[in-house]
């Protein structure tokens, strides 16, 4: 192996700011440090620049600029948008509608207003990770006043019929909400064609800065202040804003918007080179997710018999960075949720493998990785005793 | 994350394998956590144990106590062999992250499972070994693909 190599395929958990944003930023920080409230001129200038950021931010996304609100990242978007609508709403009902698969960020926050007196619907997912509409329809009642379904699902890379899931809750009156955070430059969204009320994004994951992202509201949703102070992001989210980090945001999204197409073609062509030469050539594994509904940059697969984590710290030596829905990279003694709902045994979810490509990755690298992961996990199969009862019962 | 030992047990591990009519084998954990040891012992009429191998399904720490265990018990007497502490293990490892000292409690698990079956095998009783948990023979039968 190779000591030297850097192979950075965790995407899907951050992203390297582009030299472009961070270009735009730098100003910011410095010379064009005014606070946009302030009356003279010096600071107004930040104040129309945010509105320009919020303008084009609003464009991509088929939205108006007064309709998207700034904040810290995905998790307080996705926070902020759950709390809010349950209190706005709570005088309609107390039932809101949500999946067993989404981030952390929605389901610990879903979990909260259970205890606070509201009713959860957690809806079941197919064997590829794909929403059940049925089910969905059938859960909505008379006091449901939310639903929130993810766009694309950030471990297995499940894209979710969001268009079909807007329609049903626009016909029913219900606001609906979608954590966009990994779909969000990925692939492109219409707030309008698909009936979103409240989506939420990040910064970071499109290459963009951490600690800023936003989220979009419907204007004419009547939702409260999330944080209070002064007047700032319409009193909806008080605090001196972000500047530096709303203009890499604002570029990060536009370089984002520009080179999609020709990014999402070159991603699928390594993802899919990936899969298919590991659903080749190393034997008892399987590919988890949706092969076509999937997002352009992703790859999970599990290797029957063998723990993740140990699968990542050998990537690791051999240079190559990626994640693991493993219980021992999660901290508890439970593998993934998503992995679960999505039916597989808990050995086999322990096993699991994501690989979340980006622009800068290369069909080379791909080669070398499967070269790698089929070393690692034939070293490790041949230390692993459910491998040995494997072989012992079918020789 | 890590410390140099465990990393070093990690990647190089020690007896690893398995013995063909072994005088004692001890399985413990379980798939559904994520933690699986099986030790295979060969000891000798003299109750000294001639030889140790192990298979690990699991996390790092998982694999480096198991290879650390196996390293602390050979050429050790059973009675010897049942001193070895889940502590000890950890201490020989230079230390583990707080959320992976139960790998090293499954390694002693291990070694007292396979001196129990030997114990077993050989009508033997020693103060303080009990029958190891059967978590593993409780698993559903494996899906294939």
């Amino acid at each position: 192996m190779e000591d030297n190599r850097f192979i950075y395929l965790d995407h899907a958990a951050t992203t390297a700011a582009r030299p472009e944003v961070v270009e735009a930023m730098l100003p910011y920080f410095t010379e064009k440090f005014g606070n946009p409230s302030s009356v003279y001129k010096f600071s107004q200038n930040n104040k129309a620049v945010i509105t320009e950021c919020r303008e084009s931010i609003a464009k991509s996304l088929n939205a108006k600029g007064n309709e998207i609100y700034f904040t810290a990242g995905g998790t307080e978007s996705d926070n902020w948008a759950l709390k809010a609508a349950a209190e706005a709403y709570a005088t309609k009902g107390k039932h809101i509608i949500t999946t067993k698969i989404e981030h952390h960020a929605i389901l610990h926050t879903a979990q909260y207003l259970e205890s606070k007196g509201y009713e959860v619907t957690y809806l079941d997912v197919d064997e590829n990770g794909i929403v059940k509409l049925d089910q969905l329809k059938q859960a909505i009642r008379p006091d449901t006043i939310l639903i929130s379904v993810m766009f694309a699902n950030n471990e297995i890379g499940t894209v979710e019929p969001i268009k079909e899931i807007g329609g049903i809750a626009k016909e029913k009156g219900i606001i609906f909400h979608t954590d966009a955070v990994q779909a969000f430059g990925q692939l492109p969204i219409d707030v309008e064609e698909c009936h979103i009320d409240m989506l939420s994004a990040s910064g970071h994951k499109l290459n963009g800065p951490k600690g800023i992202g936003f989220l979009y509201i419907r204007t004419g949703l009547k939702l409260r202040s999330f944080v209070h102070g002064g007047g700032q992001e319409r009193s909806r989210r008080a605090g001196t804003e972000n500047v530096t980090g709303i203009v890499g945001l604002a570029k990060a999204v536009e370089m984002a918007m520009a080179t999609m197409e020709e990014r999402s073609r070159k991603e699928c062509a390594m993802r899919d080179h990936l899969i298919d030469r590991i659903l080749t050539e190393v034997p008892y594994c399987r590919l988890n997710g949706h092969r076509t509904s999937r997002l352009p940059n992703n790859v999970n697969i599990s290797f029957q018999f063998i723990e993740g984590e140990s699968l990542l710290i050998m990537l690791d030596m051999a240079g190559i960075c990626a994640s693991s829905g493993s219980a021992c990279t999660s901290g508890s003694l439970d593998p993934s949720h998503v992995l679960l709902a999505i039916g597989l045994p808990h050995e086999i979810a322990h096993g699991s493998l994501r690989m979340t490509l980006g622009e800068e990755n290369t069909m080379e690298e791909m080669d070398y990785v499967v070269d790698n992961i089929k070393e690692i996990v034939e070293r490790l199969r041949a230390m692993s005793p459910l491998y040995e009862d494997f072989v012992k019962k079918n020789q | 994350m890590y410390s140099e030992k465990v990393m070093d047990h990690f990647t190089n591990p020690r007896n690893v394998g398995e013995i063909e009519n072994a005088s004692g084998v001890g399985t413990v954990g379980n798939a559904k956590c994520g933690d699986i040891m099986r030790i295979y012992f060969d000891i000798d009429d003299n109750q000294v144990i001639r030889d140790v191998k192990f298979k690990t399904f699991g996390c790092g720490a998982a694999v480096a106590t198991s290879s650390m265990a196996t390293e602390l018990v050979k050429g050790k007497t059973i009675y010897e062999a049942l001193e070895v502490t889940n502590k000890a293990v950890m201490e020989a490892l230079d230390g583990l992250p707080p959320v992976k000292v139960h790998c090293s409690l499954l390694a002693e698990e291990a070694i007292h499972a396979a001196l129990w079956d030997y114990c077993q095998k050989n009508n033997i009783t020693i103060e303080g070994l009990n029958k190891p948990k059967s978590d593993i023979s409780e698993e559903e039968p494996e899906e294939e693909y």
